[in-house]
């Protein structure tokens, strides 16, 4: 029977996923050997080195696989709960007991091991969103279940935020993706990726000027949907005008911005004034609509201004003025992402070649091996290796989903779509921070970054998945 | 749940546009050149190896000029990290406020590019801070190499080096700033020769500035040629002697061999040990000698121009006899009605003119050649008269500024008629009014290298070399533009007259120039005692010897010191004796030349 079992366990196995997390694993192993290749450490099982330490995670990673396919499938639904429960107490003790790294205060410190929980913190979540959104009677219809999927989501969330890893906190917010698909209101789908391209607007667009802009936007969907009556239509022309005429003076002078500004307001003033006016008058429900959108949108905005101004610290503050190009500091702030687009930059096409990069062999980018270890393909291996590692990335996260939408069980489905949207998560904040496309935050590549916190984290969360996989045949709906 | 089935796509939709968003952005960052280049500077260091500049010979093969190591500390600012200051400044020797405020001068200039942190270091000072330069991240040593003066002599023909200056650098690419250039002397005169070719190397450094290799193997390094050695005409011993003879005096004094126009010596006084101007205290030794009294930092020898006097009526007879207005035997009145003279008798040749140096029988030569009588008008016969004149006259190396390989050669002055017509305006001068220079006075200025290289022709008996100071290129004799032989328009026997003159001014009794006397050698010359607007006369004399086989010319000035023939002449024998024979027959003569101090009151 046992025997069976495993028989069945191997042949179950999606050999697809398990060959791309190797080529991965490879891959990564490979390029940390460059970045802290030296020419006087020869030697590739040197354990002194990253090289020779990451080789040894990469076989304990090994060793992890097989106890994770060895345990019942059962077993991670039923114990989901539970594992949250630990993944939070882990957090709190780092909090507690925890060694500050590079102002974060997120390690374990034993002996000269050094453990982050924050990465395992993360398949715990995914186990724990997977068993509540599989619940029968679980369904975004009720409003609960917002509270409780948010409840889930925030404990950790405020730890790590409380351990100044904001990177890793902002992991979760990739749970929207689970959620749309297991339900979400498509409007607050949208609604929540419309809100971070206005947050984007808000810091780098002027703010009088971005007023002007929603401002002209719902005026020209009110002469849209406005009626026929001709009054209103005179006014709503002339609103408009104004409004033109104010976002041309933005953009061409700031001084004429601050002037404006003052038109504008006393603008909108009188068109809220004859909106409400009319929607008693003539019962038009668009718009009171229009209006709660321009007030409500106006004041996301402001708030914008206000948050980033006063609550955000400053190296988070310079991160974001790095990353939406307003900060000129290449030497202070700006640095890693300056060096990083430089080695990137100077790889071309094809690459330096194996071990020829300069800028990362000879130390230019920080965090090379770590969060910066994309350099090293990016000078190294050129567009080309930046290709390839995009297309198996993409081809690993696509395959999770598929295999996901291909399970029985609500919880293996829902715990492929949070396996896929995590992996999605790092890989793009990642690279993208590499390549000065997201801010600099902080967090690892999957199966790339050097460090065994991280490999052995998204090796479990992957082979979990794996694992439910391997069983979807025996599970009845 | 089946509805949300459908909601798979937009969610792989949005991975996917992310995705090819990264990929894009990657494509652009392979498109931005200036992150190439930033790679380039980042990793690639450029460092220029200069060229050992070539070292100076004297005539009989003495290093007059080496080099000596030194060395530039460099600073990346923005490969600087926090290191030991406390040891870099007992490294260097300089305080810790020095130290930040030539970091912050760097920083200033540029974070990428190197710049100088401190100039010049010795090698001892170098052999300490080595073993710690591993411990500055962002610094590194420059090879740079100091001139090395020796004997303390010919400071104004040896000149100097310095930092290129802005203007430089523009007008020749070759130069960069910081680089070294010949300032002043033959470091200048002959710059292109000395300096060599720079090279430059490029090496890879990691971001704490170390070396990790070549670049690219070195495919794109060059070698550093290096510069050319030279032989100066200068002997070192004459020089030296001169400078001895000429102690607390202020004037000059230039030497000539004859046969090939190499000037034997170039003593411009008062002078200075070329040393001061080498290294960090250049500056500092530049100022106070800038503002010492009587302008040491003056070449007078090539820049100074002076009324030849005297000297200048062998010029006057030789264009005379030429143009055929006087004959050999000419006689003149010594009518002092007309210019003062001394006692003596009449002088019924043109030899016995120039021994006795009559002035009124140069005012009369000068008259012939003035007033020649070709147009009715005096004033306009006086134009055509000097025109000719000038023409002639100036074939003798006046109103000429000899390349002789030294900067600032000034070619003095020869009026003519355009010359007095923009005094007096035209038709409005003759004769009368500028017979002054008859006699070598008025408007006529000649340097002491233009007066050596006047005795030069005469001791040739009709043409120069002209003079110049370099002889051999690493080690082959220079043949080039600057060793010009010249032909002056005069007939021989017409020379022979003037030198005939010159011996007696010398050998005769009755002659001027006795003091010149050296037994055993005919020395033909002539003295002057030229007037001099800013206080007592100068002394002048020119000469050269042996008569038979001239060896050397020389032209002696001694500022404010009276008579041609007491202070100029001697000088010039003890020159020419100390050259021909290599001792001193008359050590009373020579002591009293040593210990005697003429220095003008004027500190001009």
């Amino acid at each position: 029977m046992q025997q069976g079992r495993r028989n069945s366990l191997l042949a179950n196995i999606d050999w697809f996923i398990v060959i791309l997390y190797l080529v991965l694993v490879f891959m990564g192993w490979i390029n940390i050997y460059s970045a802290v290749y030296d020419d006087t450490h020869q030697s590739i099982l040197d354990v002194s080195c990253q090289y020779g330490k990451q080789l040894i995670w990469i076989g304990a990673a090994i060793l992890v696989i097989i106890i994770v396919l060895l345990i019942d499938s059962k077993f991670y639904s039923t114990f989901a709960y539970v594992m949250y429960g630990i993944g939070c107490v882990l957090l709190m003790s780092v909090l507690l007991f925890g060694r500050e790294v590079n102002g974060a205060k997120s390690w374990f410190e034993i002996g000269s091991f050094r453990m982050q929980p924050v990465e395992f913190a993360k398949i715990a979540v995914c186990l724990a969103m997977a068993r509540l959104m599989s619940s029968e009677d679980f369904s975004f219809k009720v409003v609960k279940n917002y509270f409780l999927a948010g409840l889930i989501l925030g404990i950790p969330m405020i730890m790590i935020l409380l351990q100044n890893d904001t990177g890793s906190a902002l992991v979760f917010c990739t749970f929207i993706f689970v959620m749309f698909r297991e339900g979400l209101n498509n409007i607050l789908f949208v609604a929540a990726f419309a809100l971070i391209f206005l947050f984007i607007l808000a810091l780098i667009v002027n703010i009088s000027l971005l007023m002007l802009i929603v401002g002209l936007l719902c005026v020209i969907g009110l002469v849209v949907v406005s009626g026929r009556n001709k009054f209103t239509r005179i006014v709503l022309y002339s609103a408009v005008v104004l409004s033109a005429v104010s976002v041309v003076l933005c953009t061409i002078s700031p001084e004429l911005a601050e002037m404006s500004i003052y038109f504008a307001m006393i603008g909108y003033a009188a068109m809220s004034l004859l909106m409400l006016v009319m929607f008693f008058i003539s019962k038009m429900k668009p718009m009171i609509f229009a209006m709660i959108l321009m007030v409500g949108m106006g004041g996301f905005v402001y708030s914008v201004d206000y948050i980033f101004n006063n609550v955000l610290q400053e190296h988070q503050r310079s991160r974001i003025m790095d990353l939406l190009g307003k900060n000129e500091d290449v030497l202070g702030t700006g640095y890693n992402v300056h060096q990083s687009k430089i080695a990137i930059g100077s790889g071309g096409f094809i690459g330096k070649g194996f071990l020829h990069g300069t800028q990362t062999k000879y130390k230019f980018v920080p965090e090379q091996s770590t969060d910066f270890i994309f350099c090293t393909i990016g000078e190294e291996w050129g567009l080309a290796g930046i290709t390839v590692i995009l297309v198996l990335f993409g081809a690993l996260i696509f395959r999770i989903i598929n295999k996901a939408e291909r399970q029985r069980s609500t919880f293996s489905r829902i715990y492929g779509y949070g396996v896929a949207s995590i992996l999605f998560f790092h890989v793009a904040i990642n690279i993208g921070m590499t390549i000065g496309l997201a801010p600099v935050v902080g967090i690892p590549l999957p199966f790339f970054s050097y460090g065994g916190s991280s490999l052995w984290a998204f090796t479990i969360l992957l082979f979990i998945f794996v694992r439910l996989d391997a069983d979807r045949l025996q599970v009845f709906r | 749940m089946i509805e949300y089935k459908i909601r798979k796509y937009p969610i792989m939709g949005i991975i996917l546009v992310v995705l090819i968003a990264i990929w894009v952005k990657a494509l652009f960052l392979m498109f931005d050149d200036s992150l190439k280049h930033s790679a380039e500077n980042n990793s690639r260091r450029r460092v220029v190896q200069y060229p050992s500049r070539g070292i100076i010979y004297d005539r009989e093969g003495n290093i007059l000029v080496c080099n000596e190591a030194a060395y530039d500390l460099m600073i990346v600012p923005h490969q600087t990290f926090e290191f030991d200051t406390v040891m870099l400044c007992n490294d260097l020797g300089i305080s810790k406020e020095d130290v930040e405020a030539r970091i912050l001068k760097a920083k200033k200039y540029s974070m990428y590019r190197p710049s100088v942190f401190m100039k010049q270091i010795d090698s001892k000072v170098y052999a300490q801070m080595q073993e710690h330069l591993y411990r500055y991240p962002g610094f590194y040593v420059q090879n740079r190499t100091l001139r090395k003066y020796n004997g303390g002599i010919a400071a104004h023909v040896l000149g100097d080096i310095g930092e290129v200056s802005e203007a430089q650098i523009e007008a020749d690419p070759y130069y960069q700033s910081g680089d070294y250039v010949g300032k002043s002397g033959v470091e200048r005169g002959y710059e292109k020769i000395l300096r060599g070719e720079k090279g430059v190397s490029f090496y890879l450094v990691n971001v704490k500035g170390v070396v990790q290799g070549n670049y690219e193997d070195g495919k794109y390094d060059t070698v550093a040629i290096q510069g050319n050695d030279i032989t100066l005409s200068i002997s070192s011993d004459l020089q030296a002697y001169g400078e001895k003879l000429m102690a607390n005096k202020v004037g000059a004094v230039v030497a000539i061999e004859p046969s090939s126009g190499e000037v034997l010596a170039m003593v411009s006084m008062p002078t200075y040990d070329p040393q001061l101007m080498v290294g960090r205290v250049r500056g500092k030794n530049y100022d106070s000698l800038l503002k010492a009294p009587y302008k040491p930092l003056l070449n007078r020898a090539v820049s100074s121009t002076y009324p030849p006097g005297s000297t200048f009526k062998v010029a006057q007879a030789l264009v005379a006899l030429q143009e055929g207005v006087i004959t050999p035997n000419q006689s003149f009145p010594c009518d002092k009605s007309k210019v003062g003279c001394h006692n003596h008798p009449t002088p019924t040749s043109v030899s016995m003119g120039i021994q006795m140096s009559c002035n009124p029988y140069f005012y009369f030569v000068f008259r012939r050649l003035v007033q020649r009588g070709i147009d009715k008008n005096l004033y306009k016969d006086a134009a055509i008269g000097l025109g000719l004149w000038k023409e002639k006259i100036e074939t003798l190396g006046f109103n000429h500024a000899f390349n002789v390989g030294v900067p600032g050669v000034n070619k003095g002055q020869i009026p003519g008629p355009d010359y007095y017509n923009r005094l007096y305006g035209e038709n409005r001068w003759a004769f009368s009014t500028i017979y002054s220079v008859s006699i070598g006075q008025g408007e006529v200025l000649v340097s002491p290298l233009q007066m050596a290289n006047y005795a030069s022709i005469l001791a040739n008996r009709g043409y120069y070399i002209t003079p110049h100071l370099l002889k051999q290129i690493n080690g082959e004799d220079y043949k080039g533009e600057m060793a010009e032989k010249v032909v002056t328009p005069f007939d021989r026997k017409y020379f022979d007259i003037c030198v005939e003159g010159m011996d007696w001014v010398v050998n005769k009794p009755g002659g001027t120039g006795h003091n010149a006397y050296i037994p055993g050698i005919t020395v033909c010359g002539k003295t002057g005692t030229a007037q001099n607007p800013h206080g007592k006369d100068n002394s002048v004399f020119m000469a050269f010897a042996p008569k038979e086989d001239p060896k050397i010319a020389i032209a002696v000035y001694v500022e404010n010191a009276g008579f041609g023939g007491t202070w100029a002449a001697p000088i010039a024998r003890l020159m020419m004796e100390k050259y021909i024979k290599g001792e001193i027959s008359d050590p009373n003569l020579e002591q009293r030349i040593l210990t005697t101090s003429i220095l003008p009151n004027a500190t001009r």
